[in-house]
């Protein structure tokens, strides 16, 4: 496959990112960003899109969700192009540059690489269970893509919230038995499925069991039984599915391996560019690490602009590098204006 | 400074000092006590930074086995939730903590 050619390429679409976008386009550095998940936003739409967020400056209280809808509309004018669903996978020098393939195939190639990844790429949460690994995507499955293999077979749903509540009223008509499993009695589901959810109990539509996950039965990756416990007590669910709705939680995965310096997870970076230890590529957000190191949104704003500074260094060379402010940016007084047309 | 000890999965303590004020999970990160992931930077939004408190503190501070409705939530993302299961970014230090004991679970998520 052709490579596609960026100047800057951005690991991951959140706060930090969006931010480096904007950052990036104020020196004149075009950039492309990727991100394993299917829109921007990072663990702030993943993880609360609705909770308030109290320390943006000059946003006394901004939700997760509006303030990816603004920092998608900032760095909008200097045409950042997105690539989701794309896991970033190897980095390779190139030459002057980089070359940065993702899981699906796709190749970048990069004179620099800004790691603003957050937590890593937010993927299913999987419960500590024996054997996990020989069920899941055999009987074991973190999300439903196509309803029919359900159809008729003894399905168990564990969570209850809203991906859990949501699954179980879905897939109890077709399924020949199914079981939602959850620890307590309350629910931090959505009101109305849950009291839909109550509805079908009653009408003995599906079946509640008060209890947590604590084990698997079966062989060959096919689930006999799923194993619970209750207030100390063990039993079996019989059942050829079963559905964990855990949540999400980060991994950083192979970007740990990228050859920089990693402590403990994270990328440690010079704090005057924040640029790691491999020159030309950079680590923004919560996932650089420095001393004083605040996961804070906010410090993924200041790291953004300081990057920017140092990495079109590397992208125009040649280039006359003043620093300017925003409000008496030339670059961006013509991309607004564009914008107006 | 509140001398914290945090018990990882493999039995190992790490005894942490910690401030006053501060959080138990940014007293464990800022220790690089491994198994606190705190991936949502204490936001109550990802439980992973889930701690069991030693039950034996359980007569001299009962508030610390009290948990929010918010937490109580955030642990339905959690697995093998106990009855002295909190979420340690919802529980700040006091000096009356010296000494506290906190399992790490064996896996946050």
């Amino acid at each position: 496959m052709a490579e596609i050619e960026t100047e800057a390429l951005i690991i991951g679409a959140g706060p930090a990112g969006l931010f480096a976008a904007f950052e990036l386009g104020m020196v004149g550095v075009r950039s492309h960003v990727i991100d394993i998940l299917p829109r921007a936003g990072g663990q702030c739409m993943e993880l609360y899109p609705d909770k308030p967020i109290f320390d943006i400056p000059a946003h006394p209280r901004i939700t997760g969700r509006e303030l990816t809808e603004r920092l998608v509309e900032q760095c909008a004018p200097f045409d950042p192009v997105f690539h989701l669903n794309e896991a970033a996978q190897t980095l390779e020098r190139a030459g002057e540059g980089f070359i940065v393939s993702t899981a699906s195939g796709k190749r970048f190639s990069a004179k620099v690489v800004v790691v603003a990844a957050g937590g890593g790429a937010i993927v299913p949460k999987r419960p500590p269970l024996k054997r996990l690994e020989e069920f899941e995507g055999k009987s074991v499955f973190y999300a439903v893509r196509e309803k029919a293999p359900f159809a008729g077979r003894r399905v168990v749903v564990a969570g209850g919230g809203d991906s859990a509540l949501d699954w179980a009223i879905e897939l109890a008509p077709i399924a020949e038995r199914l079981t939602l499993l959850h620890r307590r009695e309350e629910f931090r589901a959505a009101p109305a499925s849950v009291e839909k959810m109550r509805r079908m109990v009653e009408a003995g539509e599906m079946d509640f069991r008060l209890g947590q996950i604590a084990g698997l039965e079966g062989a060959d990756g096919r689930l006999r039984a799923v194993r619970a416990r209750h207030a100390g007590e063990a039993f079996d669910i019989p059942a050829d599915m079963l559905l964990l709705f855990f949540g999400l939680a980060g991994r950083l995965g192979p970007l740990e391996k990228w050859g920089y310096e990693v402590k403990g997870g994270r990328i440690v970076v010079d704090t005057a560019s924040f640029e790691t230890s491999l020159p030309g590529v950079f680590a923004i957000g919560d996932v650089c690490l420095y001393p004083g190191k605040l996961k804070l949104i906010l410090s993924g704003f200041h790291e953004a602009a300081l990057m920017a500074q140092k990495a079109v260094r590397y992208v125009h060379p040649d280039r006359h590098h003043t620093f300017t402010h925003s409000t008496s940016s030339e670059i961006i007084a013509e991309k607004l204006r564009l914008g107006e047309d | 400074m509140v001398k914290i000890i945090f018990v990882d999965p493999e039995g190992k303590r790490h005894e942490v000092e910690a401030e006053e004020g501060m959080t138990l999970m940014e007293a464990a990160v800022k220790n690089m006590v491994p198994g606190i992931e705190a991936d949502c930077g204490g936001a109550c939004a990802c439980a992973t930074c889930h701690v069991y408190v030693d039950p034996s503190w359980k007569e001299k501070m009962a508030e610390l086995f009290e948990r929010s409705e918010a937490e109580e939530d955030m642990l339905d993302f959690a697995f093998d939730v106990r009855e002295n299961s909190r979420l340690s970014c919802q529980i700040k230090v006091t000096a009356d903590m010296d000494g506290l004991v906190l399992e790490v679970p064996e896996q946050q998520g």
